[in-house]
C-alpha cells in the first residue's frame, strides 16, 4: 500500500464518519461543524487525485464561504440545542434516501471510468484554464453563469429591500 | 512576464534544490522545524517591537524591566498566561469551546508552507501557492466563530458575527488585488512570483498594494478594523470567556496572522528574498519587519472605525477601486508588453493618486455619519 492509498483511506473514513455525524448529531451547530470536516476531507481526496486546483477551490468556496453561510443560518435558528425535532416523515425519508443511495451506487459501479495510472506530468491549473477560457472551451457558459449570479444577487436585494 | 524583462538576479547565490536537505522526509522535517522556530520567534519579536514602538508613538517608555531593553517581556507574559486558571463557561458548549483555539491556530501555521525564505527554500512549492494561502487563511474564521458560539455569551457571539461580516466583505478586494499581481507575474506559485519581480511589484502595482494592505489589516482584525474585540462596546469580543492557555493561543493566532500577512506582502509586493549584498533570508526578514512596522504605525495613528464605516469602506471604496485596478492592469499587460518599466511606474502612481483622491471625495467624514 502506497502513501496515497493510506491517505485515501484515512480521508475516506473521516469523511464518512463526519457525514454520518451531520445527520446523527442533535445539536445543529455541531452538525454544521461536522459538515465542514466532511467537506475538508473531500478536498483532501481531490489532492490524492492530483487535482490540487480543485482542492484549493473546494476549501475556499465550500469550507471558507458556504459553511460560514450555513453557520450564520444556524445562529438565526431557534432552539439550536434541541436540534431538529422528529416528525412523521421519518419512514418516507429513509425509503427515499435508500433508493437514492442504491441508484447512485449502481450508477457509479457500472460506469466504465477512465482511470489514469500515472500522475499528471504538468500542473493541472494551466490545462483547466485553457479548457475553460481557451479556444473551443466553455467561455460562453462561464459568462452566462456570471450573469445569472449577478441577476440572483440583484433579485435577493430587491426581495429584502424595504419599501 | 509582460512588463518585466528576462529574469536577472541581484545576488549570485545559487537556487536551493527542491528536496534540500536530503530526500522527502529530511526536507519535510527541516522545514517544519524552520517554520515553527520562525513563527514563534517572530511572534515574540513582534510583540516586543509593537509594545516598545507604540510606547514611542504615545510618548511613553514601554516595557523595559524584564531583561535588557525589556526584551524578555514576551517570555514573562507567556509564563504568566500559561500559569493562569483555565475557565470553561458552565453552560457553554465545552467541546466547541475547547476546539476553537486549535481550529483558529492550525491554518495560520499552514500558510507558511508556501512562503519562500530563499530561492526554492520553502516547504512545498505548490503551483497554486497564492490560491492555497487564500483558501487556508479563510479557515481561521471558523475557529473564531466556534469561540464565539461555544462561550455562550452574547458579547462573544456579537464579536464573532462582526468577525464574519468583516472577513467576508474584505476577502473580495483582497483577492481582486491579488489577481492583478498574478497577471503581472504569470504564475500562482509564490517562488515564481518572487522570481518575476525584477522591479518590486509595489512600484508596478501601487494601488494594488494599497488595497491589499488595508484589506489584509481588516482580515487579521488589526486596529483600526478591530471591531470584533472593541473593548468599549463588547468587552473583548469572541475571546471574552477565554483564559489561561487557550487565551494565549488566541493571542498567538493574532500575532502569527500578522507575521503571515507581513510575509505574504513582502513576497508579493516587495520582491521577497531578492536584494543586493545581504543573503536572501536576511532580506526577507528585513522586509517582513518593514511591513509589520507599517501595520502597527497605522494602528497607533488611526482610531477604531464604527461598524457602518468599516462596511462602507469595504464595499464602497476598496471594492470599486480593486475592480478598476484589475481592469487597468489587464489592459497594461496586453498593450504594454515589453515597454520599459519607468513610464509604467509613473503612470500607475499617477492613476493611484487620482483614483484615491477622486474616490475619497464621494465620502464625507465627520458629524457622526458617513455619507455617500
Amino acid at each position: 500500500m502506497t502513501g496515497v492509498d493510506i491517505a485515501f483511506w484515512i480521508l475516506a473514513v473521516v469523511s464518512v464518519v463526519a457525514a454520518v455525524l451531520v445527520v446523527a448529531v442533535r445539536d445543529v451547530f455541531r452538525a454544521a461543524l461536522s459538515l465542514i470536516l466532511c467537506l475538508l476531507a473531500a478536498a483532501g481526496i481531490y489532492i490524492t487525485l492530483s487535482a490540487d486546483f480543485v482542492a484549493a477551490v473546494q476549501v475556499l468556496i465550500y469550507v471558507g464561504a458556504i459553511s460560514i453561510l450555513i453557520i450564520l443560518a444556524v445562529v438565526l435558528t431557534r432552539d439550536v440545542q434541541r436540534g431538529s425535532l422528529t416528525n412523521r416523515l421519518k419512514v418516507p425519508a429513509i425509503i427515499v434516501a435508500l433508493l437514492f443511495f442504491g441508484a447512485g451506487a449502481y450508477a457509479v459501479l457500472n460506469t466504465p471510468w477512465q482511470v489514469a495510472r500515472k500522475a499528471p506530468i504538468e500542473p493541472t491549473t494551466g490545462a483547466l484554464a485553457g479548457r475553460l477560457f481557451g479556444e473551443g472551451g466553455y467561455l460562453l457558459s462561464i459568462e452566462i453563469a456570471a450573469v445569472l449570479l449577478l441577476a440572483a444577487i440583484i433579485g435577493a436585494i430587491v426581495l429584502v429591500r424595504e419599501k | 512576464m509582460a512588463i518585466a524583462g528576462p529574469i536577472t538576479y541581484y545576488g549570485t547565490l545559487p537556487q536551493v534544490p527542491p528536496d534540500w536537505p536530503g530526500g522527502f522526509w529530511g526536507h519535510w522535517g527541516t522545514f517544519v522545524g524552520i517554520i515553527l522556530v520562525f513563527v514563534l520567534t517572530l511572534v515574540m519579536g513582534f510583540i516586543w517591537v509593537e509594545r516598545r514602538g507604540i510606547a514611542r508613538f504615545q510618548a511613553r517608555v514601554g516595557p523595559n524591566r524584564v531583561g535588557p531593553f525589556g526584551l524578555l517581556q514576551p517570555v514573562a507574559d507567556a509564563i504568566k498566561v500559561l500559569l493562569k486558571e483555565d475557565i470553561i463557561p458552565a453552560s457553554g458548549d465545552k467541546v466547541v469551546h475547547w476546539l476553537a483555539p486549535v481550529v483558529a491556530f492550525v491554518p495560520v501555521l499552514l500558510i507558511f508552507a508556501v512562503v519562500p525564505f530563499w530561492d526554492g527554500a520553502l516547504l512545498a512549492d505548490l503551483n497554486i501557492g497564492i490560491l492555497y494561502v487564500v483558501a487556508v487563511s479563510s479557515l481561521t474564521t471558523i475557529g473564531i466563530f466556534m469561540a464565539g458560539w461555544g462561550s455562550n455569551n452574547k458579547y462573544s457571539l456579537l464579536g464573532a458575527m462582526r468577525a464574519i461580516a468583516q472577513v467576508v466583505s474584505y476577502e473580495i478586494p483582497l483577492v481582486l488585488s491579488l489577481v492583478a499581481v498574478v497577471l503581472l507575474a504569470g504564475s500562482l506559485s509564490l517562488n515564481d512570483i518572487v522570481r518575476a519581480q525584477n522591479i518590486p511589484f509595489i512600484l508596478l502595482q501601487p494601488l494594488g498594494f494599497f488595497i491589499f494592505f488595508l484589506a489584509a489589516c481588516a482580515e487579521i482584525n488589526r486596529t483600526p478594523f478591530d471591531l470584533l474585540e472593541a473593548e468599549s462596546e463588547i468587552v473583548a469580543g469572541f475571546h471574552t470567556e477565554y483564559s489561561g492557555m487557550k487565551f494565549a493561543l488566541f493571542y498567538l493566532v493574532e500575532y502569527a496572522e500578522a507575521v503571515a500577512i507581513s510575509a505574504i506582502i513582502a513576497t508579493l509586493f516587495l520582491s521577497g528574498w531578492r536584494g543586493p549584498l545581504l543573503p536572501p533570508f536576511l532580506w526577507f526578514l528585513l522586509k517582513v519587519f518593514a511591513v509589520f512596522f507599517l501595520i502597527f504605525w497605522v494602528r497607533s495613528t488611526i482610531p477604531r472605525l464604527r461598524v457602518d464605516q468599516v462596511m462602507a469602506f469595504a464595499w464602497k471604496f476598496l471594492l470599486p477601486l480593486a475592480f478598476l485596478n484589475l481592469l487597468i492592469t489587464g489592459v497594461q499587460v496586453i498593450v504594454w508588453q515589453g515597454v520599459l518599466p519607468w513610464p509604467v511606474i509613473f503612470v500607475n502612481l499617477a492613476i493611484m493618486v487620482v483614483l484615491i483622491v477622486g474616490w475619497s471625495s464621494f465620502f464625507r467624514l465627520g458629524g457622526g455619519r458617513v455619507e455617500v
